[in-house]
């Protein structure tokens, strides 16, 4: 490592040599490290999780631009539109077509006696090119009545039931006074939103949501004809349909403002986002400790250093390579810890934790950037090397 | 005079300040010619080691001159002052060795310091002197398992192995046995001789005193005696 260290250099790795030297400080300074990590990991893998289910519905929908009402925060939040607004958009140009979508919570009571919510979408079964492909060709067979698609990552929902399901089987359950018939799974996995997901018809929805009416969706989807620009057509239908509680986003803009509302003015976001901050701080701190500490044990071989003739660039080279010592060296096992939490995670809770490489990458950085910053502040401490003090 | 690597002309020096100021060195004028032993002596607190640290850049000269290897210190620039320092070796009184590195890597941060070389040259460099300095069985040690003579050594290694042009020395046998102590000063006089080497020590072992070529000794910082050998 020294040797390899040395090459990399061009001399020798003072600030290598003089952290393993002291063998315990070096293990309590990586262990903080890895600790500062584990903690901005975990936030990150939860918000991430938030993120990823505050999401997860926009993958089974496929459309241009999403007409909602200025009442619901993001996709799932209450709030209807009159379907009056979906006849007003297909007479815009660029619109090529458009299709209502109700959303709404059910109770589910499992096997156990706990009762878990499904978060139910109402469909228009008869133009599935406004659903996801995977979701699409099984669409046409909710036209059955009382029929729907359970989400396999259900909570609390039996393995065998959902492996029945997959077979071609069904299941017949209860939802708030209503039988239903799910013919089919899909792939979503309810995360924050709920416990599961279903589709059903928007005649299914209809009848187990009786307060809902066909006039009032939740939102209207429009797909647009190819070669119209999206902005173009969210303009077009701006300045075409009445103003007042109407929200008109491309999809894309829906999801990312979905996201930052989530992130920043709902109070798990800001907590994860402040957790994220307390772990750099732990880092920081615990950097800072054990950078200064080391240079003021050294004092008198920098002096004597200093006397030799090195500079203030070589003692600024030895702070800075130890930083990046403790940043490498505490990040690997912060990584792996992690990625054992992550896995746990899944397997307590069902949401989706997963490690990505942005994230690692991110966090890597990270670590690197508030080590440089610990020992930026710790190399104040070099100016108390006086060679003449040496004598 | 030109063949003066350092000569001072009335240097002053005071330590503290208000009233606390207190006046260490008094109008000291000298020239120490190219590749001679200069032994300094005096009593404790006549300000040898004070003299010292001026020449050697490690404390700034405020009041007279002090010339060293072309340059005046007195209002020299950190740079200046850096650049003279690596062409001197300090042995200390202490040894100040890193503790994290073996006396190969100890003596190899004096030629680091000019520059980052080819590592596997600096190494030889470095097992030359320490083998010269009777250490070849301890190359690899780390300071903790050297005993206090060898750490000595192990300095003086660092201190030469860049063939410095002046040698500041404080008391530097006085942690060695009287054979090494002999042995050490024997090469500053053979670098002396060889290179052109010039050397300033400050010691009281009268087994030294014979070889020197000049003996200064001080006293209330100034210069009682100056005698060439
Ligand atoms: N950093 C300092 N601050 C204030 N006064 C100092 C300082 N260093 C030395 N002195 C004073 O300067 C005078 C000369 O000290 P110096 O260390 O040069 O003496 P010395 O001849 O090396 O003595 P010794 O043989 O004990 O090492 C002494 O009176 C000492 O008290
Ligand atoms: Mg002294």
């Amino acid at each position: 490592m020294s040797r390899l260290l040395t090459l990399l250099f061009g001399r020798l790795p003072i600030g290598w040599l003089q952290l393993t030297h002291s063998r315990g400080r070096f293990f309590a300074a990586v262990a903080g490290v890895a600790f500062a990590n584990l903690l901005v990991f975990m936030q990150l893998g939860i918000m991430g999780a938030l993120n990823t289910s505050t999401v997860a519905p926009y993958a089974m929908l496929d459309a241009d631009i999403i007409l909602s009402s200025e009442d619901g925060n993001t996709l799932t939040d209450d709030g209807h539109i009159p379907r009056a607004r979906m006849y007003q958009a297909l007479g815009v140009a660029g619109v090529m077509d458009a299709t209502p979508l109700f959303i709404g919570n059910l109770p589910f009571t499992l096997e156990d006696g706990s009762s878990v919510s499904l978060l139910s979408f109402g469909m228009d079964v008869t133009k599935p090119q406004f659903s996801a492909s995977s979701i699409a060709p099984v669409l046409s067979k909710l036209s059955l009545e009382s029929t729907a698609l359970l989400d396999e990552g259900t909570r609390g929902m039996p393995d065998s039931v959902v492996e029945e399901l997959m077979s071609g089987g069904r299941f017949v359950f209860e939802t708030g006074g209503n039988t239903l018939t799910a013919i089919g799974t899909m792939d979503v996995g309810g995360g924050f939103l709920a416990d599961g997901m279903m589709i059903m018809s928007d005649q299914t929805f209809l009848r187990v949501f009786p307060s809902r009416t066909s006039g009032a969706p939740n939102h209207i989807l429009i797909q647009t004809v190819d070669g119209v620009a999206v902005d173009t057509v969210v303009a077009r239908l701006d300045a075409a349909l009445p103003s007042g509680n109407l929200r008109i986003q491309s999809m894309e803009a829906s999801a990312s403002n979905d996201l930052a509302y989530m992130a920043t003015e709902r109070p798990t976001g800001i907590i994860f986002g402040f957790g994220v901050f307390m772990g750099i701080l732990v880092g920081l701190v615990i950097v800072y400790q054990v950078l200064s500490t080391d240079v003021a044990d050294h004092l008198r071989e920098y002096a004597t250093f200093k006397a030799m003739g090195y500079g203030q660039p070589f003692f600024l080279g030895i702070v800075f390579e130890e930083a990046i010592v403790l940043a490498v060296f505490g990040f690997i096992p912060g990584f792996f810890v992690s990625m054992g939490l992550y896995a746990g995670l899944v397997s307590v809770t069902g949401l989706p934790v997963e490690m990505d490489a942005s994230r690692a990458i991110l966090v890597f950085l990270g670590t690197l950037a508030a080590c440089s910053l610990s020992g930026a502040i710790a190399t104040r401490r070099l100016a108390n090397a006086d060679p003449a003090e040496l004598f | 005079m030109n063949d003066a690597v350092i000569s001072t002309r009335n240097l002053d020096h005071f330590f503290g300040t208000g009233d606390a100021r207190k006046q260490a060195i008094f109008d000291i004028n000298l020239e120490i010619a190219r590749g001679s032993l200069t032994i300094l002596m005096g009593p404790s607190g006549s300000g040898k080691t004070t003299l010292l640290t001026l020449i050697g850049c490690l404390r700034d000269v405020k009041d007279g001159q002090v010339h060293v290897l072309g340059h005046e210190l007195n209002g020299a620039s950190e740079a200046v002052l850096v650049g003279l320092r690596r062409r001197l070796g300090f042995i200390f009184q202490a040894h100040n060795l890193h503790e994290s590195l073996t006396a190969t890597q100890n003596v190899t941060m004096g030629l680091q310091v000019h520059g980052h070389g080819d590592a596997v040259k600096q190494r030889k460099a470095a097992h030359h002197v320490l083998d010269l300095l009777g250490l070849a069985d301890r190359r690899d040690y780390l300071p903790a398992s050297l005993s206090g003579g060898q750490k000595q050594r192990v300095a003086v290694a660092r201190a030469l192995v860049s063939n410095p042009e002046i040698i500041l020395a404080d008391e530097p046998t006085a942690a060695l046995d009287k054979e090494s102590g002999h042995t050490v000063v024997q090469m500053l006089k053979s670098l002396g001789k060889a290179r052109g080497t010039t050397t300033v020590m400050v010691t009281h072992d009268p087994r030294i005193l014979e070889m020197a070529d000049r003996i200064i000794t001080l006293e209330d910082g100034r210069v009682i005696s100056d005698e060439l050998q």
